[in-house]
């Protein structure tokens, strides 16, 4: 825990040193942080640092789950419909697909985007930063632009709603028809498990400072000299 | 609150922090050397695009509450049920719970958002009443469930996949579903773009007043 900020902090401190809350901007000397703690930002509460114990590997192994079972769920049936004798399995590509036929292109983009494009987006960017830097390799180019469009993907990574929308939808049709879950329900409760690991596995200042350890070619050479 | 009114902010201290990497650096850095991403103490467009984003969602409210969400077609008759009609529909049946979850995600929040959100950038405006911690514990309530809204918009989706028995039933979407997702969206933009660093410079204000002769 941040516990109290050092107002004797000065401008010849070491900067890399110094942690600023985004919310809030509150300075601070940055703590020693032991994995498993959480650095937290005395006047917000917001989370400024949070290691966890061979997090990189794990995040790799989660992510990699991940997109297995992303792609398992695009093609499996994923609810079941039967009524009256008629039987409709769809697919999350039927799901996609079921605005395609009007005007409704645009809302076809966004869900698609918000529960397979996203996540999976998400998911590959995290593999190309963190698997060079897990096995101790250089970062990829364009690690550090790869892991800040990953970060500011997250609040449009919907899959949890997608699958709580699940349950609301059978509850609607469940007067009109028998519903039952297909096979990709479960690989989509899986992702979302998943996803939700690699979040709270997950530690942005921890990647950014073992990406720092590295010089990066997409910085322009005249504002390295600013790290110490 | 005494304690965190002597909190030292990066403005104080002439530095500026990256919001993406949470580093500091001389307030002159334009761009981060960390992470890339451009650096600005205040974000003073802040506002301007939050009451933009706002407006535009509060435009798409309307029709979206208007025109119907779903068009349910069972053995012949058709109908239509827009966000409120379809929830009173799944209470008329019984389903009290699931009526409230529609009710809630796609009428009260989206509602208490427009609100939230307005609240927000009226009295970072115009500081009379400084009470950051209710006002920044507001701002996060408003970024992490601003999302949930999608539900109805995917429960419309999922439905109008899955429904398709020939003349039993089917379900399709309606204009609505539409202008509701670009609700949400905008104003999931309008709530990013409002930088929460202003709510706590109304406290660095009021103790330079307190603090002047």
């Amino acid at each position: 825990m941040v516990r109290q900020n050092d107002v004797s902090i000065t401008a010849a401190d070491d900067l890399g040193a110094l942690v600023v809350c985004p919310s809030c901007d509150a300075l601070y000397r940055m703590p020693k942080v032991a994995p498993g703690e959480d650095a937290i930002c005395h006047r917000c509460h917001r989370v400024l640092a949070a290691p966890r114990r061979r997090a990189g590997m794990q995040i790799i192994s989660l992510a990699a789950a991940s997109l297995v079972f992303l792609v398992a769920t695009l093609f499996f049936p994923f609810l079941k419909i039967s009524a009256a004798g008629l039987h409709n399995a769809t697919s999350v590509l039927d799901v996609v697909l079921a605005f395609t036929n009007r005007e409704l292109a645009l809302l076809v983009l966004f869900t698609a985007g918000c529960i397979l494009a996203i996540p999976a987006l998400r998911m590959g960017l995290l593999l190309y930063v963190l698997v060079p830097l897990v096995f101790d390799h250089p970062p990829r180019p364009g690690a550090r632009a790869a892991f800040r469009l990953s970060e500011r993907l997250k609040p449009w990574s919907m899959a949890e709603i997608f699958a709580l929308g699940c349950a609301v939808a059978l509850i609607k049709v469940k007067d009109l028809a028998q519903v039952e879950f297909g096979p990709a329900f479960w690989m989509f409760a899986g992702l979302v498990f998943l996803v939700l690991q690699v979040q709270r596995n997950l530690c942005s200042r921890s990647v950014w400072d073992a990406l720092e350890q590295v010089p990066d070619r997409d910085i322009p050479a005249p504002l390295r000299e600013h790290r110490t | 609150m005494s304690d965190r009114a002597d909190v030292l902010t990066a403005r104080d201290a002439g530095l500026v922090g990256c919001r993406d990497c949470t580093r500091a650096w001389p307030v002159t850095t334009e761009i981060c050397p960390c992470c890339g991403s451009a650096l600005v103490s205040r974000d003073s467009g802040s506002l301007q695009r939050v009451w933009a984003w706002w407006l535009v969602a509060l435009i798409c409210y309307v029709p979206a509450n208007i025109y119907p969400m779903l068009r349910t077609s069972t053995l012949g008759s058709v109908s239509q049920d827009t966000i409120v009609g379809g929830a009173i529909t799944l209470a008329e049946h019984g389903s009290y719970s699931v009526a409230a979850i529609i009710l809630l995600a796609s009428v009260v929040i989206p509602t208490l958002k427009f609100l939230a959100i307005a609240y927000l950038a009226i009295s970072v405006a115009r500081p009379a009443s400084t009470r950051p911690r209710t006002q920044h514990l507001l701002y996060e309530m408003v970024e992490y469930i601003g999302r949930w809204s999608m539900i109805d918009v995917f429960v419309v989706a999922i439905l109008s996949a899955l429904v398709h028995l020939g003349s039993i039933a089917s379900v399709e979407p309606g204009p609505a579903s539409l202008t509701f997702a670009l609700t949400v969206v905008f104003t999931m933009i309008s709530a990013q773009s409002f930088d929460s660093r202003l709510i706590w410079d109304q406290l660095e204000d009021e103790k330079d007043d307190t603090l002047a002769p």
